[in-house]
């Protein structure tokens, strides 16, 4: 399309666009309203609505304005008489088939093909004879269909093609017999499919957690941030009666665009989780009882200073999780080290720790998100980005799409993608990889020198490093895999190393909401707040030798990398206080006081995205029963241990706080050279794996939709490939007993050819691996 | 998936990959049509899913897009059917010059209707036939891949009696 700008006019108003973009286009800048059910901006032309035909002078029927390319000099009406009578006769022939059931559709109220019918729909159809009737398939635990609604414009069929990457719907069979679905009974699976229910115009997909729970017009609108991953997108959460029910997206075109994951559509069904904590709770002998929150929080300092005491200030460890906010990370962090005590971290996936003084202030993505759908090439270490960060993999596929991209990456197993991936490296030994591709690069580093000079260049390393050298826009970014990899820092230097030598932006993929805003918040050992040196530096937290504990918003067996050892901590601690918004036998059987914490939509707070985008977002439900926002927790917490500084009126007066002292910073990812090791292959079977899709958090783990997808499904069986299998003995096992660190788990055994070999992959964080040790070390494998 | 663990047999992929040769290298889905007539010759004149699958994986085309067009055009059954199949066109040009006699003559003669087998498994009717593009012989009739023009029901008898 050319940049070539004509001059055009819409009833009777002189507009510029591009020359052949399309009409529509430019009547939506316009806000000349022109009826449409098929066209969607993000997606292809279909025009086969026919809703949006106006006149258009000189040609001898009424145009579609969704597929005619503007011409200079051209005059449209879209109001004209010709026009009204085109729209409202393609408006009658839509309703021919459409059932009159408003009242009963989840749809009524928001629906645009309500909306238009208003507008456009006669009082009497001229059509007497029998509607169509179409029976509904199930696809999914998702996504309810009531296909008989559907008026064939395919939007959903093109989003999966072209969005999601999977085409999954499609339009079978012709004429007026058209049915979307999936022909075949299967469930729709891609991590982006809710996206479906927002570009249906009609009730034929509806969100089935929340239909009929609520008329949209009940509903209020409040605007957030999603709580889960780095990309901080945008969303609306929809609540009735002061409970949420239901979560859309909110456009922000440099973030989310008008799309959002799954994870941060269903995750809200965990607010309302059974196991949901209303009130404080202490425990009194063995028996638990529930208490105020005066007698709570004394008891919880009162038994912390009893340890402190005793064993030292740097006795207590604080362990948060990565989506707690800005304010409540900061004031965390302020209350330890007011205590005396430096040990607090929130990076509870990660093991290795050993180059954490040269990491940067805050390891953020390099670039914007909006830049990585301009790229040429990218290099992914350790990175399953189409489930961890869903919207990053989408600009990442726009970029493969329409640019060419070159996507590689570096993994220590197969994933499936839904991009073209240019090179994919799949080894055990993802240090040896790298090795490899750096000095393909030309990498020539003293302190590489023991990883380079045993590197074996094949093709593929040549052809990745040339790929990136090439392009004018490249990157190297390190996922989820690579930070919680047992060899982080050596993995972390080699990237850099092919980045610097590639001119390729090196970044981080941030692991959760707000890993980023962690670091600023000064929620790590070894650096305060905006990373300056802290008063009391501490140790990472799986070297925390810890007495007197406070867990905020996590349970450690899921959301630590060693779930055995963290649980032996806890246990072995003598007093835990559990900040926590739901309450488990097993918090129950390590904590000594549980106080209730209030969740994302329920107080005020600050993410920090991958990009560093500060987001606030406002509490838009009264917390759960007696809960609490965290930031209020900790400040109480903080006036009882009698630290200055806690007079906050609001999470504004901390975020303002902590704003001053980032004012100055500047967003480095540039890493110092360090020696680094090599990885040691012992030669026993290793457990690879990671927190999958649908486990990363304590709410997603609690949404009952997203736990019968079929990508949670996948998580609970210990994967190995074939000859693995053969040499491991367990090739015709069904089920398997895995020992690891000490602990046992019985598993289903699933082959997977995906897996390298000497491997087997197990997911961290599912109730049936929390026996077992770190997501990476050496396991053992048996028949049973 | 490789061509050796494919529910195609080496006939029909070699015929397939015949026709794949016919359009450029990055466009092997253009033969969709053509695998699917292929495919369902291997099978008695009808296609399974499994059949529509591998034809998705050899063409590297999505599975529901196969489908989309099995499901589109009127030649690919996707049911079991007789061994026979007889498409009478029932389009304008036929119909004005009497292809309904034809219609009722067959499903009276054969005891079945249009969209149905005979028990003995021998004789189809398509269910519904547009034009075939043969209006100059109108009535007429395919029986299998022979056109048949010009049609009475005598004509229509020997036809019939005279398959196996």
């Amino acid at each position: 399309m050319s940049e070539e700008l004509v001059t055009f006019t819409v009833d009777g108003q002189e507009l510029k666009a591009p020359k052949g973009s399309m009409l529509i286009r430019a009547t939506d800048a316009a806000g000349i309203h022109v009826p449409r059910f098929c066209y969607h901006k993000k997606l292809s032309v279909a025009a086969n609505c026919r809703m949006c035909l106006v006149e258009v002078e000189k040609a001898p029927k009424p145009m579609p304005a969704c597929a005619t390319p503007i011409m200079p000099g051209m005059i449209v009406h879209t109001k004209s008489a010709k026009a009204i009578a085109a729209q409202k006769a393609v408006m009658e022939f839509l309703l021919i088939n459409h059932p009159l059931d408003c009242p009963i559709c989840d749809q009524g109220g928001e629906c645009e093909l309500q909306d238009v019918a208003v507008g456009f729909g006669g009082d009497v159809s001229q059509y007497t004879d029998v509607k169509r009737v179409v029976f509904d398939k199930d696809i999914g635990p998702l996504i309810a269909t009531e296909l008989t609604r559907c008026i064939q414009c395919t939007r959903c069929v093109r989003f999966g093609e072209e969005i999601a990457g999977m085409r999954e719907l499609g339009a079978t069979d012709r004429g007026d017999r058209v049915v979307i679905g999936t022909f075949i009974e299967k469930s729709v699976d891609s991590e982006m499919s809710g996206n479906a229910i927002d570009v249906c115009p009609v009730g034929a997909l509806t969100a089935k957690p929340s239909r009929f729970t609520a008329r949209a017009w009940e509903l209020q609108q409040h605007p957030a941030i999603a709580p889960h991953d780095g990309v901080g997108s945008n969303i609306f959460v929809h609540t009735w009666r002061g409970k949420v029910v239901r979560v859309v997206p909110r456009e922000n075109e440099s973030l989310n665009e008008v799309w959002i994951s799954d994870r941060d559509r269903f995750s809200y069904q965990g607010l309302y989780a059974r196991d949901r904590l209303a009130r404080p709770m202490v425990k009194k002998g063995d028996d638990w009882r529930e208490t105020t929150w005066d007698e709570a929080l004394q008891i919880a300092v009162n038994g912390l200073q009893a340890v402190l005491k005793n064993s030292g200030a740097d006795a207590l460890a604080v362990w948060a999780s990565p989506n707690a906010t800005l304010e409540e990370l900061y004031l965390l962090q302020k209350m330890t080290r007011g205590v005396g005590s430096g040990n607090i971290d929130h990076r509870l996936r990660q093991t290795d720790f050993s180059d954490q003084d040269i990491a940067p202030v805050m390891p953020w993505l390099g670039q914007n998100i909006e830049a990585l759908e301009k790229l040429d090439a990218a290099l992914l270490i350790g990175s399953h980005v189409r489930k961890d960060q869903p919207l990053i993999a989408h600009r990442l596929r726009k970029a493969a799409i329409n640019r060419n991209a070159q996507i590689c990456f570096v993994n220590p197993r197969k994933f499936d993608w839904h991009l073209p991936v240019a090179h994919e490296c799949v080894s055990a030994d993802m240090v040896q990889q790298l090795a490899a591709i750096a000095k393909a690069c030309g990498v020539n580093a003293a302190h590489l020198s023991a990883l380079l000079g045993a590197a074996k260049v094949e093709t593929v390393h040549q052809e990745i490093a040339n790929k990136l050298k090439q392009a004018a826009s490249s990157t190297v970014l390190l996922g989820n895999i690579a930070a919680q990899h047992p060899y982080f820092s050596t993995i972390r230097q080699l990237a850099a190393a092919i980045a610097e030598s590639t001119g390729s932006v090196f970044g981080y993929l941030p692991e959760a909401a707000n890993s980023a805003g962690a670091w600023l918040a000064g929620a790590v050992p070894h650096r305060g707040a905006a990373g300056a040196a802290p008063a009391v530096a501490g140790k990472p937290y799986s070297d925390m030798l810890a007495k007197a504990i406070i867990t905020f918003n996590i349970e450690p067996e899921f959301d630590c990398a060693n779930s055995g050892m963290a649980m032996n901590i806890t246990r072995a601690a003598e007093f835990v206080v559990a900040v926590s918004s739901f309450v488990t036998d097993s918090i129950k059987s390590y904590a000594d006081v549980i106080l209730p914490l209030a969740t994302f939509t329920e107080t005020s707070g600050t993410y920090v995205n991958g990009e560093g985008f500060w987001q606030s977002f406002q509490g838009v439900t009264q917390p759960f029963g007696e809960s609490r926002p965290g930031w209020k927790i900790v400040r109480v917490l903080g006036n009882l241990f009698n630290v200055a500084g806690f007079e906050y009126m609001s999470s504004q007066d901390v975020k303002d706080e902590l704003k001053v002292q980032c004012q100055t910073l500047q967003l480095n990812n540039k890493l110092a050279a360090r020696a680094t090791a090599a990885e040691k292959s012992s030669g026993a079977l290793q457990r690879m794996g990671d927190a999958p899709i649908y486990a990363v958090d304590a709410l997603v783990r609690r949404a009952t939709a997203l736990q019968q997808t079929v990508d949670a499904a996948v998580q609970s069986a210990v994967r190995i490939n074939s000859r693995q299998a053969q040499a491991s003995g367990v090739l015709h096992a069904e089920k398997v007993k895995v020992t690891q660190s000490g602990g046992q788990a019985y598993l289903s055994l699933a082959i997977d050819e995906n897996i390298p070999d000497g491997c087997v992959w197990i997911a961290a964080a599912t109730a049936s691996t929390v026996a077992l040790g770190a997501t990476f070390g050496t396991i053992e494998i048996e028949p049973v | 998936m490789s061509a050796s663990n494919s529910i195609l047999n080496a006939h029909s992929l070699h015929e397939i990959d015949d026709w794949i040769k016919r359009y450029p290298a990055d466009q092997k889905q253009s033969a969709v049509l053509a695998a699917l007539r292929i495919a369902q010759h291997q099978n008695n004149g009808y296609l399974t899913t499994g059949l529509m699958d591998a034809v998705a994986n050899y063409l590297a085309m999505d599975k529901i897009a196969v489908y989309e067009v099995a499901s589109f055009y009127s030649m690919y059954e996707l049911k079991p059917v007789a061994r026979h199949n007889i498409a009478i066109c029932t389009n304008v040009c036929c119909m004005l010059m009497g292809s309904d006699t034809i219609v009722n003559h067959l499903e009276r003669k054969l005891g079945i209707k249009l969209g149905e087998s005979t028990a003995d498994g021998r004789i189809y009717l398509k269910k519904e036939e547009e034009c075939l593009a043969a209006c100059a012989g109108g009535p007429m009739m395919q029986v299998n891949h022979v056109y048949h023009t010009n049609l009475t029901p005598q004509k229509v008898d020997e036809i019939i009696d005279g398959l196996e």
